[in-house]
């Protein structure tokens, strides 16, 4: 299992790929990237700031608990921090399970847990200012279907 | 001497992201009371408990751990990550 946190951007097929060509014994990879919305074009940028040493722990501790509860072969996640523009890939996870049910699932308990248990946080810039993005009551609630 | 860390509007509020303080509280709940007591920065940072999370030597906590043998504390809004 790897996590990658970066500000670097990050190439979505090579990664996959590599990931995928390293999965012996699975029949199933899934993949999600998460992209900077840019508001119809009102967003000039977007900063991530984040806790480095806890967000490597916080990642690497579901993604244990994603391995244990979905027997997956292998996850990956990679999260950038930094300033990104919009359609910029923030994101990604990658998850390996010899069926395809188990890999969706832990694609979305790991994405369920990194909105709001990663310590990442996130600040939109426009022309009307800088605004922090407000974690959501819907994210918060998602954690409890797990 | 707690090392304690502030993240997003929580540094912006208090104005440094980091800083080591001396303190005899038992409990983050008792630090957060001292530090608002202290300078009016913590008071508009801290004001508002539903919106602040803390870690306690890098796991989540709530207000009401001990403070016994930690080494660093952090204050931040809701993560929002993914």
């Amino acid at each position: 299992m790897q996590v990658s946190v970066q500000a670097e951007p990050f190439d979505l097929g090579a990664l996959s790929n590599a990931f995928a060509a390293k999965v012996a014994g699975a029949g199933a990879v899934v993949t999600f990237t998460g992209l900077v919305r840019d508001n119809g074009g009102a967003l000039a940028a977007m900063e991530i700031e984040h806790y480095p040493g806890m967000t490597e722990k916080a990642i690497a501790g579901m993604m244990h608990e994603a391995k244990a509860r979905w027997s997956l072969v292998d996850a990956l996640v990679v999260h950038r921090y930094g300033r990104l523009a919009g359609g910029e890939p923030i994101m990604m996870v990658a998850t390996a399970a010899r069926h395809r049910a188990n890999a969706f699932a832990a694609a979305e308990f790991l994405m369920d847990y990194l909105k709001s248990r990663a310590p990442f946080w996130k600040k939109e810039l426009s022309a009307d200012g800088a605004e922090w993005v407000a974690a959501r009551d819907e994210d918060e609630a998602a954690l409890k279907r797990w | 001497m707690i090392d304690v860390l502030y993240f997003a509007w929580v540094r912006e509020r208090i104005g440094v992201p980091r800083e080591r303080i001396e303190t005899q509280a038992a409990t983050v709940m008792e630090l957060i009371t001292e530090l608002k007591a202290r300078e009016e920065r913590y008071e508009w940072a801290f004001g508002d408990l539903a919106s602040l999370r803390v870690a306690v030597d890098q796991e989540l906590s709530g207000f009401e751990a001990s403070l016994s043998g930690v080494r660093e504390l952090a204050f931040f809004p809701p993560m929002t990550g993914g």
